[in-house]
């Protein structure tokens, strides 16, 4: 059975799972009313951008970069370190946002995007 | 002084004008009389550069450069200095009015009124100066906005509208036909400089030059062509001395000045000519002096049938332009002078009649010359030069523009200027002879002469005696028009 | 000393920023941020003034070499905008003191000010980047700190706006950053100057193209391109009036600083422009902006929304400038850069000023207005006219370089429509002056006093500067030519 018609198309399945990430992320943001869900939404679609990167960096046969005897082939460690700031840029973003979300509800008394409308339209 | 420092200082004395009235705004005694040694000093400055242009010089200063190759720039040539010369004269006469009107009417806010002319005229020199069409532009603009407080000076609802349509229009016409008209010609010619016989010659098609001639024409709203003349019947709820020297003179005359400025020095008249591209805009002056002296004659409000007027008689400069040839530039530069000096007169009459008998509709004004001999002499006076009888100046200018359409060989514009002659009979001059003739109404006793103060019949007593002399001594502004037409061949 | 401008643009606001924390009172936070402030502009002006007689400077981060080091790369155009930021900082710092005392509770001021300096370590920081990884860094450095500035808004619409705003800002670095990626996955580089070397061979991939589109969207919904817009009308109306006037000036335009960094110096004009369709698609949506929000902006009655809105169809001018990707376009919209944060900055203050005295900045509260507070309608009318572009003011420059970088392009109708735009503004200008200059005033506006100088003087200095640069352009324009000459990558 000749397979390499489906791992030529599927091979790349790293890609799917962050585009399939991506996109569960993104509609979580646009569908969910309840703003700590769009927080999580959001954050599930910074978190395809990490996969992105570090499936990126994975190199074949390679190991982790550290500098081993009778290793030659390491995986690239850059995107590695880039995604270590992205990450902190994602919680800080994370953290922020799931801040504004207690203060709405302090403000509110809700923390459900239709309800905060209606109040809004009300006053 | 050299004529350099001369053009500058015109710009600049009615600005620091300005600063001296409001800087004097407790006194009023004060301000009106900084606002008249302004006045004339400036006219001094102005007649000083008479004996320069003259003899045929074009004294010019090139200040800086606003963009890269546009420069703030100066220069006075024979048209620009009978405009000059005209609006910084009736400046005088104005300010005089001024004081009488303003005061006997009891407006308020009278520093800002004098504050915001002195700037106005400060922008009409540099107008009238501006030695190439992006300066030109750029003190129309200043003109509208600054005369915008003082067509809503009263502050009601109706000046609010008025203020509206004025800014609507003006701004409107000037940004999305005139400034566009600017930037193509400067990206055709790689110059905006007013120079003798134009700048466009074989840069575009004819198709081109024509819709760019068009698009100025249209553009330079001030010159109140039809249908772009709602802003000047809105601007009379201004006080009559602003309706007088502004939309009569200064802002008005900006319009049709530049008119004719841009049809001798940017596209030249040669080239007018030979494309024919003006011809049809000559049709539409001339629908614009028909159609207007038909509406004026329906007005009963005095002020408005005047401005139905102006905007009649704004449209013989126009054609004037549009006839391109040298008799109509001639004329046309001609009646800019002699409708300033006619309908100014008018003006004051109306303000005065204001003033003394708050009175602001014709049908009110029967008898009146009983009370007010002096103003509806002047009246009957300025009426007979706007229709261009003798002996007033307002002769020489038709006289001059019917040579022109008979050189451009169109005789149906001859038979227009005629009709509209007729026509501005019908409308100007029942005014005065009801008011000599007819009875006033038996409600109102005759309480035997009782004219608007001294301040205000003495300028229009002097205006009036102007039209006369224009009639009999209009060789000086004669010789400085042909100056342009020998040097704009 | 020279050698460290560059790194001291970034180092001094940051540095800075925790130290403010510590700092106990508002009046001594708010005074070090200010001489921070002032510092900033002072090392900004040094900056342009090497880069002017270097053509540009570059420094590499803890002297690790470039392409593997951080390198900091500064030319004529990143350090016109660096003025700008650096500027605007500067003017608006005098102005905040009372304001945000006035705005925000007592205990949070002295975080207020810290957060300020973050964001404008996070904006100085994009603009002298090199590296396209430490640009998203900084991207998101001033994006947090001014979620937070904009929460800090009295009306509790704030914290929605700010919600909705990290909603949309995050979706749009998140953008950015699977730009970067793929154009590392490329290239295996991160550094502007080696990827614009090594893109241009695999410029035929669809993974640049993919790399070229998200980028594009990222940068967009940063910069506020109609329709990616929305965040920015509530954020601006509902922050405090200082963080409204600094970020309206500063942020959209460092954000289309990114863009033309991308466009033109990484892709290259020719890939941006001729193998991707989008100078079509920004000079039509720019467009749309311009006379869209324009016409919203007639209809809005809070005035800070409607000034919103206005910097939407402003934002518009200037991709519209830069879509033409011709010398005078990228002239025009550089030089709008920097005009329209003059004369949005001032408005802004204006607004502040209003808020301060009366409260609120809706429509039927300004009535008669200016009779209470002269100088502050003053100013807006001033500012006003610069936004429709009158002749003499920076607003008639800037509309001046794009209709005739429109008509250079042949584009008849856009020229048109511009003029027809700016027609727009005088109507939604003028309406606010009629209410303000025309009606009686309202009894409760009646007491109302004047702005305190503090604030009124760096409102006028905008003002001002609105004024100066439309009168004598010759510094402003030579710079922007100059930046757009080296982003077309003509003459030096």
């Amino acid at each position: 059975m000749d397979l390499s018609g489906f791992f030529s198309y599927w091979g790349l399945y790293n890609y799917w799972i962050v585009v399939f990430l991506m996109m569960t992320g993104f509609y979580m943001v646009i569908a969910r009313p309840n703003l700590v869900k769009k927080m999580a939404g959001l954050f599930v679609f910074q978190t395809s951008v990490f996969i992105l990167f570090i499936s990126m960096a994975k190199v074949k046969g390679g190991t982790a970069p550290i500098l081993v005897e009778g290793v030659s082939t390491y995986s690239n460690p850059l995107p590695h370190v880039l995604i270590l700031t992205a990450i902190v840029v994602g919680v800080a973003t994370t953290a922020l946002g799931l801040a504004l979300v207690v203060r709405i509800n302090e403000a509110y008394g809700t923390i459900d995007e239709d309800e905060i409308h209606s109040q809004e339209e009300e006053s | 002084m050299n004529p350099e420092t001369t053009i500058q200082l015109a710009i600049v004395v009615p600005l620091v004008g300005a600063l001296l009235i409001w800087m004097s705004r407790s006194y009023f005694k004060q301000r009106e009389t900084v606002t008249l040694v302004t006045a004339s000093l400036l006219f001094i400055l102005v007649v000083s550069l008479l004996p320069v242009v003259m003899e045929g010089a074009k004294p010019a200063v090139v200040l800086w450069e606003l963009l890269p190759g546009l420069a703030f720039a100066f220069q006075v040539e024979p048209l620009g200095m009978l405009f000059a010369l005209v609006a910084s004269f009736l400046w005088i006469a104005t300010s005089v009015y001024s004081m009488g009107y303003m005061r006997r009417h009891h407006e308020r806010h009278q520093t800002r009124f004098y504050v915001y002319f002195a700037v106005a005229l400060s922008s009409t020199m540099g107008i009238a100066f501006a030695g190439n069409m992006f300066t030109l532009f750029v003190f129309y603009e200043v003109l509208t906005i600054i005369t915008y407080p003082l067509v809503t000076h009263t502050g009601t609802t109706q000046a609010r509208r008025a203020g509206r349509v004025y800014l609507s229009l003006l701004l409107g016409t000037s940004f999305l036909f005139l400034l566009f008209a600017i930037i193509w010609t400067w990206l055709l010619a790689g110059t905006l400089d007013f120079q003798a016989g134009g700048v466009l010659r074989d840069t575009a098609s004819p198709t081109v030059i024509g819709i760019l001639f068009a698009l100025y024409v249209f553009g330079i709203g001030k010159a109140a062509i039809m249908p772009f003349h709602r802003w000047l019947p809105a601007a009379m709820v201004a006080p009559t001395p602003v309706s007088a020297l502004l939309h009569a003179v200064a802002v008005v005359k900006a319009g049709v000045f530049s008119v004719l400025k841009v049809s001798v020095y940017l596209f030249g008249v040669d080239l007018l000519a030979e494309l024919g591209s003006s011809e049809w805009i000559a049709y539409v002056a001339a629908a614009t002096i028909i159609i207007a002296s038909l509406v004026a004659m329906t007005k009963d409000n005095l002020k408005l049938r005047l401005a139905y007027s102006t905007i009649s008689q704004l449209s013989y400069v126009v054609l004037g332009a549009m006839l391109a040839n040298p008799w109509g530039v001639l004329g046309g530069g001609l009646h800019i002078a002699m409708h300033a000096f006619g309908k100014i007169t008018l003006f004051f009459c109306a303000g005065a009649i204001l003033v003394a008998t708050h009175k602001t509709k014709i049908s009110e004004m029967r008898g009146l010359g009983r009370t007010m001999p002096f103003t509806m002499g002047a009246f009957f006076i300025g009426s007979l030069s706007i229709i261009g009888l003798p002996p007033m100046g307002g002769l020489w200018s038709k006289w001059y523009l019917a040579l022109g359409t008979l050189e451009a060989g169109q005789v149906g514009l001859l038979v227009v200027l005629l009709i509209s002659s007729l026509l501005n009979v019908a409308y100007l001059l029942p005014i005065p002879i009801r008011a000599f003739f007819s009875a006033p109404d038996k409600a109102e006793p005759v309480k035997g002469i009782s004219e608007a103060p001294m301040t205000c019949v003495g300028p229009l007593l002097v205006t009036a005696a102007g039209c006369l002399v224009l009639f009999v001594y209009p060789e000086p502004l004669y010789r400085l028009m042909s100056l342009i037409v020998s040097n704009g061949r | 000393m020279t050698a460290h401008l560059l790194i001291l643009q970034v180092i001094i606001p940051l540095v800075s920023a925790p130290v403010c924390l510590l700092l106990r009172g508002d009046r001594a936070a708010w005074a070090f941020t200010l001489t921070v402030s002032w510092a900033v502009l002072a090392n900004a002006l040094l900056l342009l003034n090497t880069v002017l007689a270097a053509g540009s400077l570059s420094y590499a981060i803890g002297a690790w070499a470039g392409p593997f080091g951080i390198e900091y790369r500064v030319d004529t155009a990143s350090a016109f905008v660096v003025l700008i930021v650096a500027s605007v900082g500067a003017v608006v710092l005098p102005f905040a003191y009372k304001s945000v005392r006035h705005e925000i509770p007592a205990e949070r001021i002295g975080l207020f000010y810290t957060c300020f300096l973050l964001c404008l370590t996070g904006l100085l920081g994009i603009v002298v980047t090199g590296d396209a990884f430490n640009l998203f860094v900084f991207l998101e450095i001033s994006s947090l700190s001014s979620y937070t500035l904009i929460s800090l808004g009295r009306d509790r619409r704030a914290l929605t706006a700010a919600f909705q705003y990290l909603v949309m800002g995050t979706i749009g670095a998140t953008f950015i950053l699977v730009g970067v990626g793929l154009m590392y996955m490329m290239t295996g580089t991160l550094n502007m100057a080696d990827l614009a070397e090594r893109l241009s061979p695999v410029a035929d991939t669809r993974t640049v193209r993919a790399a070229f589109a998200f980028l594009t969207v990222g940068v967009s919904l940063k910069l506020a391109l109609f329709p990616l817009h929305l965040w920015l009308p509530n954020a601006y109306t509902y922050a405090p009036s200082a963080v409204s006037a600094f970020l309206a000036a500063t942020a959209t335009k460092v954000a289309v600083y990114v863009l033309l960094r991308f466009f033109f110096t990484v892709f290259g004009v020719e890939f941006s422009f001729e193998a991707m369709p989008v100078g079509q698609i920004l000079s039509m949506l720019a467009v749309v902006a311009m006379l869209v929000a324009s016409t919203v902006a007639l209809f809005q009655d809070d005035i800070k929304r409607m000034l919103a809105y206005s910097s939407v169809a402003q934002v518009g001018y200037i991709i519209l400038g830069i879509s033409l990707a011709s010398v005078t376009g990228l002239t025009a919209g550089i030089i709008h850069l920097f005009n329209h944060a003059l004369m949005k900055g001032a408005l802004f203050l204006a607004m502040g000023c209003l808020f301060l005295r009366l409260g609120s900045v809706h429509i039927q509260d300004l009535q008669g207005i200016a009779r209470r507070m002269p100088w502050t309608m003053a100013a807006f009318l001033l500012g006003g006219l610069s936004l429709i572009g009158v002749p003499l003011t920076t607003g008639f420059v800037s509309k001046w370089y794009l209709v005739q970088a429109a008509l250079e392009d042949n584009r008849w109708v856009v020229a048109v429509l511009i003029l027809f735009s700016s027609l727009l503004a005088v109507a939604y200008v003028w309406r606010v002056v009629e209410i303000a200059y025309f009606r009686p005033a309202r009894r409760v506006s009646l007491r109302v006093a004047e702005a305190p100088a503090v604030m009124l003087v760096p409102t006028w200095v905008l003002i001002g500067a609105n004024f100066y640069f439309g009168i004598d352009t010759s510094l402003t324009s030579a710079l922007a030519r100059r930046a757009a000459e080296t982003f077309l990558g003509i003459g030096t």
